[in-house]
């Protein structure tokens, strides 16, 4: 059923009895070409392009709970591609072509938003580094524009800009950044996928690996043993779990990130701001509600929950720039659990086991790289060569010496 | 999270600097045959188990000892707290 306005009304006058399920509850059949290890944003996406670019068929997408109910349903929703190393601006800009296209490619509607985001400058050097990466995106086709002090005023009159430790300086904007609606992304990729013959096959949680000489043949599931020619596992934040049962250890600590929203408030915040001498960045939803959130806490977890030193933190840094931001109350605030890598960039890339694939590695950019990932991952899995864009995420970078570290901190994932 | 510094008794987690799995104690033999690849393990490669965990804290707004911490990673609770220096000892690292 295709989505419109037309559809809309016609519904509407006729009680909504036309609707029916955006996707087919699959049940899993004994083998399949590929099979799709997690139901969340990538794997989806990765199912919807392997589908439709890439021509193939009998494909799965397996999840042991509901899909979109991992980190697409856990984000701040950001989307945006303001990355300085050759290794990830062009995969990110890649992705932000794709959210651009988004809505019009899969017939539903994720609430893309480009309102822009705005990185804060508060020191000369930081004014130095936010003009290198700047250009740096700008030679890979994204836009950048530095704005002044009295520029970003204009736009966000509330913005402490006179803070005595952290005066804002000025500003790096990406125009074409912003926000998206995070479960209509997993939905919209479901219901695409869905439409081009994949299966969806929820409540199926991995519980092994068929692997003989060296060649994965399928996955043993809580509903059965499913065979496969290619297994490709997507489940960032239980990454080590999933490939430890194929005998694998990975370059990744599992971590948790905390994310806040407020009460719903009326129109304030116009485009996406992050703090530039602290870790802390929001927007604000169509809700009304003020989305925000800063550092990972920093040691190895799976609980989906974080402590109390970040709020704290995270609370410090967003009343340093956005002092109006202590009148309005906490609502909701949870935790979702990162694969932290060892550089802070991701992992797409074959296994040294014949038929398994890895993706994973995300740290707490996993969002804005959805459909991007989704792309990639499916050329890897359709033809066994890295798409372009992603040639520099090898598993084996390093050992070998590639390491794809924005930050520069080393292999100390919780500093990413 | 509290965390019971064997000398020091509880303190607030947040005096402490967090640095990964305990295993980094035992630094690979730079002499041995194998050295570049037992690095690149001891560097890169981690367990990451979902339960219990030995890890390392450093308690930098403390006494600046270090820990070894065994806690569980679904849950958060801190089963055991040891000095990071008798750990290593009892495994022959130091005299």
């Amino acid at each position: 059923m295709r989505y419109s306005g037309f559809r809309v009304i016609k519904e509407a006058l006729t009680g909504h009895r036309g609707w029916g399920p955006a996707w087919r509850d699959a049940a899993p059949k004994p083998h399949y070409d590929y099979v799709i290890i997690g139901g969340g944003g990538h794997g989806l996406a990765t199912a919807y392009y392997l589908a439709k670019e890439f021509r193939q068929s009998s494909i799965a997408v397996i999840e042991k709970g509901w899909i979109g109910g991992g980190n697409v349903g856990r984000n701040t929703t950001i989307i945006r591609s303001n990355y300085l190393l050759d290794g990830n601006e062009p995969f990110y800009e890649f992705s932000l072509q794709l959210w651009e296209g988004l809505e019009q490619e899969l017939n539903y509607n994720a609430m893309v938003s480009q309102r822009g985001i705005l990185n804060l400058i508060h020191s000369d050097g930081q004014r130095d580094a936010f003009i290198r990466r700047g250009n740096a995106m700008i030679l890979n086709g994204a836009d950048a524009e530095l704005l002044t002090t009295e520029q970003i005023v204009a736009r966000y009159p509330f913005l402490n800009v006179n803070n005595a430790r952290f005066p804002i300086k000025g500003g790096l904007a990406q125009h074409r950044g912003g926000t998206v609606r995070h479960d209509a992304v997993a939905w919209g990729y479901a219901r695409g996928a869905d439409q081009h013959g994949v299966d969806i096959i929820q409540n199926c949680e991995v519980t092994g690996f068929q692997i003989k000489d060296g060649v994965c043949t399928g996955v043993e599931t809580t509903r059965g043993f499913i065979g496969a020619k290619k297994v490709a596992s997507c489940v960032a934040g239980s990454s080590s779990r999933v490939m430890g049962m194929a005998g694998m250890r990975l370059p990744i600590e599992s971590h948790v990130l905390q994310a806040f929203v407020s009460e719903g408030l009326k129109p304030l915040l116009p485009g996406v701001i992050t703090f530039g001498a602290g870790h802390f960045y929001c927007s604000q939803s169509d809700k009304g509600g003020l989305v925000f959130g800063g550092d990972i806490d920093g040691y190895n977890s799976y609980a989906q929950r974080g402590n109390l030193p970040v709020v704290e933190d995270v609370c410090e840094g967003g009343m340093a720039i956005f002092p109006n931001l202590g009148r309005a109350r906490l609502l909701r605030m949870w935790g979702g659990v990162m694969d932290m890598s060892m550089d802070g960039s991701p992992i797409i890339d074959r296994t040294h086991i014949d038929g398994l694939y890895f993706n994973g590695g995300w740290c707490y950019g996993g969002f804005k790289a959805t459909p991007a990932s989704g792309f990639a991952y499916a050329h890897l899995l359709a033809t066994d060569t890295p798409h372009k864009t992603a040639t520099a995420y090898r598993l084996d970078r390093f050992a070998k010496g590639g390491m794809i570290d924005e930050k520069g901190v080393g292999n100390q994932p919780n500093l990413h | 999270m509290i965390i019971n510094h064997p000398i020091l008794g509880p303190r607030d987690a947040a005096e402490f600097v967090y640095k990964g799995d305990a295993s980094l104690i035992n630094r690979p033999d730079p002499q041995s045959d194998n050295a570049a690849e037992r690095f690149y393990e001891y560097g890169y490669l981690r367990d990451n188990p979902a339960g219990l965990h030995r890890e390392l804290w450093f308690h930098e707004q403390g006494d600046r000892s270090w820990l070894v911490v065994t806690r569980d990673t679904t849950t958060h609770e801190i089963t055991k707290v040891e000095l990071a220096r008798d750990v290593a000892r009892a495994e022959g690292r130091s005299r």
